[in-house]
């Protein structure tokens, strides 16, 4: 009986991955727990092994192939007898499909509202754009400021040899050497103070948290030492540090992985905190990150790592802190979001223009100092909002634009505030439980809706 | 232990004995002298007074060189005047006043001297030991030979975050000499209560880290040491435990009534073992002061702290705007909407 070998998933958030080399033949003798292909994730080159034995029969998606989904049909393993030629042809070829890029989303023909973008302060009119990744994103960032600063430097686990744990530090071993670009045994607490010190003895380290979650081990040296130095010191040393790392949901990692920390850090006096959501916003936001004499808290995201979206060509492009991004115009409702959160509030918006509804949305980017003028102001025009993050609704950053909104703009809202989170729970494992604790498109939808009356 | 003769140990002038003297009885009267001014209210919160453990402090200064750097816990008012912050500035922060080193901000616990390269300070038990590591990872970064003398106590000593750095800073092989002032009692949990090895030269071992003890109310004892220590971390082979096995003879901190441990005990250290009157003996017996010179350096060091105490009385307090200030380096506002 012919065994379909199907593209195996070699990470929580891997949905589709190059299929780099074949290490078999058809017609090869195949034994359980053989290297029989290299597979290439956007993380890391795996090799796959055979799980069952047979005979190589069709090998159905060729080397070289990108794009291959997760559990599409790669090859056909034939017991002993058994003819290649009766094999059927795969019901479709494999397509490589381009990673999403929401900013490129084209309005809807019937739609009754217009989606009009503005035009991005920071970047010049005509500047050269070029597709990449969050992750690529990035490690550029940190590359640039690397060779312009020689005080400045990289340490966390995984970060040097291993390329990073989910290769935003690719490459910068290599450039930097071990002097700076340093690999720390596995113990958050010690390693943040380390770096802390290292901060007030004149040095500017980015600390890699393999995901914030692990930074709880650390909040110690995080909030105690690098947050309230500078004022208990009257002005005289400060840390000038960058923290980053993973930060919320990545995929079926279950609750002690899962936690979006943006509320808890923007609560800190003396810490700035950044959640980017595009690759641009990474790229400009870490270089302003670098550069800051405080220390900065930097909130990635497993799932955005991936995803590709235009990076201005520009030599030293930056993004000052403390100014939102408006990535869509609308009069209607105002959607205020950060980081993967946009994902939610652009898709709702998408969904709303087909309905007639106009929707602004606003990419806070980041969190302490936080752009509420321009919160403000949109909700003047809109007299109404919906805020959409991926963390817990209790202290929320949406109850925080809640209670300056009632403070500041009680009179132009025609609608209580409505705040989209995640659900109040630890972080469920099952599939369908984990889809029902995240915040939703729909819900954000459904609460454009409430806060119109229509 | 005892306190009649010279240590042998180290080759110490007349004026380095007088120096010793002097900044050690600077530090008691001063710790003194903060005693009472908590007592009347004028220093509040938590008030840790270093009385019994000048010899440690002073005797390892006498090892640095200019741009060593050194930090501790909130029981730190003696090592700032030991590598020579001004005792005005230290009361005035102290009573909170604008003159004070934090500005008034920082208070008892929380001082900071970029100039002294005094990196505080730390009121969080052990925070203070990879922050240390830290210092010396910057040195050993820009390539210069200076030293980091972290301070902490027996009872920081079994914090988790101290293994930590021990395995780092043996690891990359850092200059930072970490000095566990063993006092004997972390709060009120005797050291043999609370750790189950009370040899803590010996903490070390497992990461390769050389450690001795050190009798830390022999000052001489513990500038030889401390000499050793300095000499193994300048030439690049990593980091040294001293042990200083010392006493506290006030409280934990100013609210503390001490029911730990019998007044006899605390007593029988101050007639036996005390570190002013070890080299006051020395410097008596081998003619090298009379009792009028040394009356004379006790009634200087009064004024002093007298005049640090008028000081801190003094100085206003930090102006309300001071409240907004030193947050960010770059004066950012936590928020748009706010001020």
């Amino acid at each position: 009986m012919a065994i379909e070998i199907l593209m195996p998933a070699l990470s929580p958030t891997m949905e589709e991955g190059t299929l780099a080399k074949w290490l078999v033949k058809e017609g090869d003798v195949i034994e359980a727990g053989m290297v029989i292909a290299e597979i290439e994730t956007d993380k890391a080159t795996m090799e796959f092994e055979a799980v069952d034995e047979g005979i190589m029969g069709k090998i159905l998606i060729p080397e070289g192939t990108e794009g291959v989904k997760v559990n599409m049909p790669i090859a056909v393993l034939l017991d002993e007898g058994e003819d290649a030629d009766t094999i059927p042809e795969p019901a479709a070829a494999p397509v490589a499909a381009p990673a999403p890029a929401p900013e490129a989303i084209p309005a809807q023909a019937a739609a009754p509202v217009e989606i009009t973008t503005p035009q991005d302060p920071e970047i010049p009119e005509g500047t050269e754009m070029k597709p990449t990744t969050v992750r690529e994103a990035l490690r550029d960032a940190m590359a640039e400021e690397m060779r312009r600063d020689e005080t400045v430097y990289l340490m966390g686990e995984e970060v040097a040899q291993y390329q990073g744990a989910y290769k935003v530090s690719q490459g910068l071993l290599d450039e930097f050497g071990e002097k700076r670009v340093i690999d720390t045994p596995i113990t958050e607490h010690g390693f943040t103070g380390i770096a802390v010190g290292a901060s007030f003895g004149g040095l500017k380290p980015i600390v890699e948290y393999m995901t914030f979650n692990f930074a709880m081990q650390a909040m110690d040296q995080i909030v105690n030492s690098a947050a309230k130095t500078l004022y208990m010191s009257g002005g005289q040393m400060g840390a000038h540090i960058v923290f980053r790392g993973a930060n919320g949901a990545a995929s079926r990692v279950g609750a002690q992985h899962s936690q979006d920390y943006a509320a808890w850090y923007a609560q800190i006096p003396g810490l700035k905190v950044v959640m980017p959501y595009s690759a641009a916003d990474a790229k400009g936001l870490l270089k302003t990150a670098i550069r800051d004499p405080n220390p900065v808290i930097f909130l990635e995201n497993e799932i955005l790592y991936g995803q590709t979206f235009d990076v201005p060509v520009l030599d030293d492009y930056t993004i000052p802190f403390g100014v939102a991004k408006i990535w869509r115009e609308g009069t209607d409702v105002t959607i205020v979001s950060f980081g993967i959160g946009m994902k939610y509030a652009l898709e709702a918006a998408d969904r709303l223009a087909q309905d007639g509804i106009s929707a602004e949305v606003i990419d806070l980017r980041t969190l302490r100092p936080m752009d509420t003028a321009t919160v403000i102001k949109s909700v003047m025009k809109t007299n109404r909002c919906v805020t959409v993050e991926e963390g817990w609704p209790v202290g929320s950053i949406g109850n925080h634009i809640s209670a300056v909104l009632m403070q500041e703009a009680f009179d132009y809202l025609d609608a209580p505030v409505i705040n989209c989170t995640g659900k109040d729970v630890p972080m469920p494992y099952a599939a369908n439980l984990e889809k029902l604790a995240l915040v939703t498109t729909d819900e954000v939808v459904q609460a454009v809706h409430q806060v119109t009356y229509r | 232990m005892a306190a009649k003769k010279p240590s042998k140990k180290s080759n110490v002038s007349k004026d380095e004995l007088l120096k010793f003297y002097r900044e050690m009885l600077l530090i008691r009267r001063f710790e003194e002298k903060a005693g009472q001014l908590y007592g009347m209210g004028l220093i509040g919160g938590f008030c840790h007074l270093y009385i019994g453990q000048e010899a440690v402090v002073v005797g390892l200064e006498a090892t640095t060189k200019e741009g060593d750097n050194r930090l501790t816990s909130y029981r730190d008012h003696g090592h700032m005047l030991a590598c020579g912050m001004d005792p005005k500035g230290v009361m005035a922060e102290l009573t909170g006043r604008e003159g004070g080193y934090s500005k008034g901000k920082g208070g008892s616990m929380h001082m900071f001297s970029k100039e002294a390269h005094f990196y505080g300070g730390h009121g969080i038990v052990g925070a203070q030991v990879p922050i240390g590591a830290g210092l010396a990872f910057a040195d050993k970064y820009k390539g210069n030979d200076n030293v980091t003398f972290t301070y902490f106590g027996d009872g920081a000593s079994n914090q988790g975050q101290v293994y930590e750095t021990f395995n780092m800073a043996s690891l990359w092989k850092l200059p930072v000499i970490f000095v566990i002032e063993n006092n004997h009692y972390a709060m009120g949990t005797s050291l043999e209560r609370g750790s189950s090895t009370p040899e803590l030269y010996t903490r070390g071992q497992a990461f390769g880290i050389p450690g001795e003890s050190v009798d830390g109310m022999d000052v001489l004892a513990v500038k030889a040491a401390g000499e050793k220590a300095v000499a193994h971390c300048r030439a690049g082979n990593g980091p040294y435990i001293l042990e200083m096995v010392t006493y506290r003879y006030r409280g934990h901190s100013m609210s503390d009534p001490a029911k730990y441990r019998s007044r006899e005990e605390v007593q029988k250290m101050r007639a036996e073992h005390d570190a002013i009157d070890h080299v006051r003996q020395i410097l008596l017996q081998g003619k090298y002061a009379s009792e009028d010179d040394l009356k004379a350096i006790d009634k200087e060091i009064k004024a002093v702290v007298n005049d640090s105490a008028d000081f801190a009385r003094e100085s206003p307090e930090p102006d309300p705007s001071e409240l907004w200030t030193d947050i960010y380096a770059d004066a950012q506002p936590s928020d748009k909407t706010e001020k």
